[in-house]
């Protein structure tokens, strides 16, 4: 008989769904399709208040419902949705550090005192340079599509993190994934930087999600099954094709490592880091990053453990190049939020070695290593966003010249995250380095971590350039003003600066959470 | 007849498809190589549901047909703005952002 055939003849059992687990991603995702619904039937002049409140209302319940569930949670985690969702201590971790983060970014998102109206183009259909575009810049409207967008790529993030099966993880990548290539093209101002940056985004990443995808129709002809324990079982000892496991290995890699901006794959990631609207980029910036480390941990630890010895290699170059490219050409970058997308390549290098270490301390200071350095480097993006002048945002590195005696605050805070993102102590970003690196060191990586500790001190002379630029040079007569932000960017950055502070001086409690458990293998 | 001739046929498709996007300079050309190589990975899948007996891989493929029409949406509208602008599609002419 037809082997198709005979499956059908079977009863089909509906799978069981542990709502209480999934309610936060449950929320986030209701409150997005409530907010197109917002977009369509609210009227215009409302639509800004009534997307705020429902995006920022929708977080904060997502982040109650998590809490509530953490509480009481079993300690090994559940699978659910058939198997295909993975509630686990390393995947709550995430969904809280995503929702902390999202908070701040929609702040500085929403916010409309920097820039009056936003830093949001009021209509996208208008045509850079005509003489509409520059009513537009002027005017104060603002395209609110915005917020449903955050909140379907929040909600594609989350479910990521989760995902225990490689169709899941697709689905839930291209979830994430769409939503910010419209974001990146929505830019207020220089808007031919923000199309390309949207149009480039775009076609690499959709160029790397093919690959992620054949990838996993070679992993599903090799193991017969898609289920990451699966895949785990079948390498475990069998005559299957190697061939397939590894091309479908290196293809899965290529797709999850250009989301994380890594070494040879991250091309993309400056260009849309300057070109995309500065909260955006902020949001990609953070979320983006711990939702595709996330994912790499729990593809790497679940599915390819047992045949570490033979990729491992591989990997090693890779993080040798990300941290090679971010830090040399880091260097020299004249434009911040290009130099800040160096940054996050060469910090991409470092947590790769922390996702390889495959051991519960690897793990535990991975998972800490993304909460420290998202918050870092959302505040140093809202910062950023501050300083102005006629044309919009300053980024220029010259533009930053003596800027420490125009306002001295401002110049502070930026030191202060400039050496977090270096690593210095009393930052979370030195406590961050230090669980990452010992626990590569105590798996036997010594020479990888040396290679390290030299590219962090490459990256070290780059942010303190900045430092010192600030400091210790003459303000140009013409140069930028330093605005005022609103309440919005001053809450988001003010919650950067207190997190990278606090993990610095007392990194224990979150370092506790983060080692509480490993991910849930049960097939 | 040999599934394997289906999966050759499938790595020469996406293989076409991965040059077409490295080589072509039109936005919609590149856009539509993208389609390909998906389209391939769909025909792998097939392939491979029947070799494993097994019904997952043709119900995946649909969910990559599915996700394969979402992007053409966002695409498009993302590559329409930029043409509006330029009154071009060639993806060597946006080269405002380098180094």
């Amino acid at each position: 008989m037809n082997p198709f055939l005979a499956q059908q003849l079977q009863p089909v059992d509906a799978p069981g769904i542990d709502w209480g687990a999934i309610l936060p991603m449950v929320i986030v995702f209701g409150a997005a399709c409530v907010g197109v619904l917002v977009e369509a039937f609210v009227p215009k002049h409302q639509r800004w208040s009534g997307q705020v409140v429902l995006t920022l209302g929708s977080i904060a319940a997502a982040g109650i419902a998590l809490g509530a569930y953490v509480s009481g949670r079993p300690s090994h985690g559940v699978l659910t949705m058939a198997g295909t969702l993975s509630i686990d201590t390393p995947a709550l971790f995430l969904w809280g550090t995503l929702l902390a983060l999202s908070v701040a970014a929609v702040l500085m998102i929403a916010d409309r005192s920097v820039e009056p109206g936003g830093s949001f183009v009021a209509q996208a259909g208008i045509a850079p340079g005509t003489v509409q575009d520059r009513a537009q810049v002027q005017s104060t409207g603002m395209q609110t599509e915005v917020f449903p967008l955050a909140l379907f790529a929040l909600g594609g993030m989350m479910a990521f993190t989760a995902a225990n099966d490689l169709l899941t993880m697709f689905i839930a990548l291209e979830v994430l994934s769409l939503p910010l290539y419209l974001m990146c093209g929505l830019a207020r101002r220089r808007r031919l930087l923000s199309q390309e940056a949207a149009v480039k985004y775009f076609l690499l990443g959709a160029f790397a999600s093919a690959f992620f995808l054949y990838g996993l129709a070679m992993l599903y002809g090799y193991a017969g099954s898609v289920r990451l324990a699966d895949i785990a079982t079948a390498s475990a000892g069998t005559d299957r094709s190697d061939t397939l496991l590894f091309a479908g290995f290196g293809l899965l890699m290529v797709g999850l490592l250009f989301k994380g901006s890594v070494g040879p794959f991250h091309t993309w990631t400056p260009d849309v880091y300057q070109g995309a609207p500065t909260p955006v980029t902020a949001f990609m910036a953070a979320c983006t990053k711990v939702a595709a480390f996330g994912g790499i941990l729990r593809v790497l630890t679940v599915a390819f453990e047992a045949t570490s010895w033979e990729w491992r290699g591989v990997m090693w170059a890779v993080a040798i190049i990300s941290m090679a490219i971010g830090a040399v050409l880091g260097l020299t970058q004249t434009d911040l939020k290009r130099m800040i997308a160096y940054s996050s390549i060469a910090h991409a290098g470092f947590l790769l070695i922390g996702t390889m270490a495959l051991t519960d301390e690897g793990l535990s200071g991975t998972l800490f290593y993304l909460l420290a350095y998202g918050f870092t480097t959302l505040a140093t993006f809202g910062v950023i966003s501050l300083v102005r002048d006629s044309s919009g945002e300053a980024t220029h590195l010259s533009a930053w010249a003596g800027l420490a005696k125009r306002s001295p605050l401002l110049a502070g805070v930026f030191t202060f995250l400039l050496l977090a993102l270096a690593g210095i102590p009393l930052t979370s970003g030195f406590i961050g380095k230090f669980v990452v690196f010992s626990a590569a060191l105590s798996d036997g990586m010594a020479p990888l971590v040396v290679i390290a500790l030299v590219f962090s001190a490459v990256a070290a002379f780059f942010y303190l350039r900045v430092v010192v630029l600030m400091y210790f040079s003459e303000p140009a007569p013409d140069g930028p003003t330093v605005s005022v932000p609103g309440a919005f960017t001053t809450a988001s950055i003010a919650l950067g600066v207190i997190v990278t502070l606090l993990l610095g001086i007392l990194p224990a409690f979150a370092l506790d959470w983060a080692g509480a458990g490993g991910f849930a293998l049960g097939g | 007849m040999t599934p394997t001739y289906y999966l050759l046929l499938s790595a020469l498709l996406f293989s076409i498809g991965a040059v077409g996007v490295l080589v072509r300079r039109n936005a919609i050309v590149v856009f539509m190589c993208i389609e390909l190589m998906l389209n391939a990975v769909n025909l792998s899948l097939v392939t491979f549901a029947r070799i494993n007996a097994d019904i997952d891989g043709q119900v995946m493929a649909f969910f990559v047909m599915v996700v394969a029409a979402a992007e053409v949406v966002v695409g498009l509208a993302i590559i329409m703005a930029i043409f509006r602008t330029r009154r071009s599609a060639s993806i060597d002419d946006t080269n405002l952002l380098k180094y």
